[in-house]
């Protein structure tokens, strides 16, 4: 029996929506900018109900965010809300020097991030997303692992008077988030502690480690399975306790591997608690056509995935 | 954030007055007089630092001098008052011309300016609104002023504030697409409290705009995006301030200010190897005696 079949599982984009104009009704500063995306970044009610505060500049990614900086600059709160792929790609120099330079206070939310447009291919598909924001200074990088997070997440980037980036999870994953998380900047979730190995993981590979955790649970191995919903500024206390504590590190997430969770963990285990390491994520390639989820099974973004990686990092065969 | 200057800020408010309420006639005999001292400033900033962007910083100067002394609202002891009118350098290349103005005006100490570009100055080769007080984004890299200014007027159109937003942009920067993403948005929106002001130098980097990627017809491009346009002579502080005006159509203005790169020093003057060259020591000097005239 998995978590997954277990539970009932969400779409993050609702919670994001709904927690969007809870905001908006306490809080008149709060405008929405979009790019052309009311429906698919699940605006329809916010323009409903707010139709002045909804600014929609078209398909235009660079005015999308530069617009979004002037809108903080005259004092307003702006969530802009792009796929993820053209916000971080094509607007990168402006998140860059309109948002994170100027210290614009923006909410940049990256919407169907990772790879839950599937069979779209590659080009709709956001995973470099995490390397190129986690590159830039002055920006928070916040990544959901369910609904519960990315409520938090909104509440906390609209008053945290600085830019971030905040990724929405689209993909279905069941909430993995315990009633009395903390969620702070800086500061992982413990999910389950254990000293074997720990698995470290964000996004939609979070529900994945936990029944990674509970199956190798099952045949005596005891993993610590720790969330980052703050990718940047990281928990590196727990990281340092992680590789302190237990034998080794997997990381998992649903991002390139060459600047995400993955660097990021192993930056801070090479400088201060060398310590084994596997990072699972997607490889410095162009996904083949599939869903979701048989591209997260197929680059072993899955429990089986990591319970592999576990068992190798162990030394199983 | 750099400290005013609160008697160069006092005598601003007293200048600028006089200038908008006065006879246009010594207006534009104040304004020439600021801006014979702002371009001995950026001539002398850009000497120190050895570095600098001195063609375009020439241009631009009266366009900056009439924004700042005779059209824009702004308290220099308070740079973030939120009343305030918006200006935007999105040439932030050319930043020793606004730095030069912000001091005169009393933004910071005109002392300030002999530290341009050195390290940990302030005053960084582009701006910076962090550091800087008159600055609203920093800019720097092409093409990201024009958005955000949109942005600004978007904002005050949302709350219905009467201030007004204006954005200085260089002709070879008109080459970037994102510029023609935001005029497209402000005239959708009718941002009538915007105003786009081109510096027309006709030169860019490496040669002029009309052999890299020609601009014209420029004021049927904006024309065409639905733009009110006005085209002027942009050393000529009456022309300029009246192209200044606010918008009475409803519409966005764009002011194609037809410049003279390196402007004043007439041996720069219209040269395309002038756009980041330092003058020598004796080249200094010729300048300095030719603006002082």
């Amino acid at each position: 029996m998995t978590v997954t079949e277990q539970q009932a599982t969400f779409d993050s984009r609702q919670a994001f929506a709904d927690e969007l104009i809870a905001l908006a009704r306490e809080d008149e500063r709060i405008v929405a900018v979009c790019n052309d995306s009311v429906g698919s970044s699940n605006l329809v009610a916010f323009r409903q109900e707010f139709p002045t505060r909804l600014v929609n500049v078209g398909i235009a990614e660079q005015d999308l965010v530069g617009v979004a900086a002037g809108l903080a600059n005259a004092g307003k709160i702006p969530f802009v809300c792009a796929a993820a792929p053209f916000l971080t790609g094509r607007a990168l120099e402006q998140i860059k020097a309109d948002i994170a330079y100027s210290e614009a206070h923006v909410v940049l939310c990256g919407q169907s991030p990772g790879m839950a447009y599937g069979e779209l291919g590659p080009t709709h598909h956001s995973i470099e997303d995490l390397s190129w924001v986690r590159a830039i200074a002055g920006l928070d990088v916040i990544v959901p692992a369910d609904p519960v997070q990315t409520r938090a997440a909104v509440r906390w980037a609209a008053a945290s008077g600085r830019p971030s980036y905040l990724r929405v999870p689209r993909f279905k994953v069941p909430v993995v988030t315990p009633a009395d998380a903390p969620f702070e900047p800086g500061r992982a979730v413990l999910l389950q502690d254990g000293d074997d190995v720990t698995v470290i993981a964000i996004g939609s590979l979070t529900s994945r480690a936990l029944e990674a955790a509970a199956r190798l649970r099952a045949d005596g191995v005891s993993v610590r399975v720790l969330n980052m919903p703050f990718l940047d500024p990281l928990d590196e206390g727990a990281v340092i306790a992680a590789a302190r504590e237990t034998r080794g590190i997997v990381t998992a997430e649903e991002a390139t591997t060459s600047g995400g969770l993955g660097a990021a963990v192993a930056s801070v285990v090479a400088t201060h608690r060398p310590s084994p390491m596997r990072i699972l994520g997607v490889p410095r390639v162009f996904a083949p056509t599939g869903d979701t989820a048989f591209l997260l099974d197929h680059f072993g973004l899955s429990a089986n995935g990591i319970v592999a990686a576990v068992r190798d990092l162990l030394g199983h065969d | 954030m750099l400290p005013a200057d609160p008697t160069r800020s006092a005598a601003y408010r007293e200048i600028s007055q006089r200038i908008r309420e006065g006879r246009p006639e010594d207006a534009v005999a104040e304004l020439e007089r600021i801006s014979g001292e702002v371009r001995q400033s950026i001539v002398r900033m850009i000497d120190r630092a050895q570095l600098g962007h001195i063609g375009g910083d020439l241009s631009v100067t009266d366009i900056l001098v009439a924004c700042f002394y005779g059209v824009l609202s702004l308290d220099p002891e308070r740079p973030r008052w939120e009343g305030r009118d918006r200006f935007v350098l999105s040439k932030g290349h050319c930043a020793a011309a606004l730095y030069s103005t912000l001091a005169h005006c009393g933004f910071f100490h005109v002392s300030e300016l002999d530290t341009f570009m050195a390290p940990l100055s302030a005053l960084n080769g582009h701006p910076n609104k962090i550091k800087v007080p008159g600055v609203e984004t920093n800019t720097g890299a092409l093409g990201h002023g024009f958005p955000v200014a949109t942005g600004c007027a978007l904002g005050a159109q949302l709350d219905g504030a009467t201030w007004r937003t204006v954005v200085v942009l260089g002709d070879g920067e008109l080459q970037e697409g994102s510029n023609w993403e935001a005029a497209m948005t402000a005239a959708h929106y009718g941002l009538s409290s915007l105003t786009v002001v081109i510096d027309r130098n006709r030169l860019q980097q490496g040669a002029r705009t009309e052999e890299t990627k020609n601009l014209e017809p420029l004021g049927d491009k904006w024309r065409s995006f639905g733009w009110e346009v006005r085209e002027v002579d942009g050393h000529d502080h009456l022309a300029l301030l009246k192209a200044l005006e606010r918008s009475t159509t409803g519409r966005p203005v764009v002011v194609i200010a037809n410049t003279i790169k390196g402007k004043g020093v007439s041996f720069m003057e219209d040269r395309v190897e002038w756009h980041h060259k330092v003058p020598s020591a004796e080249q200094v000097t010729a300048a300095l005696a030719e603006l002082a005239r």
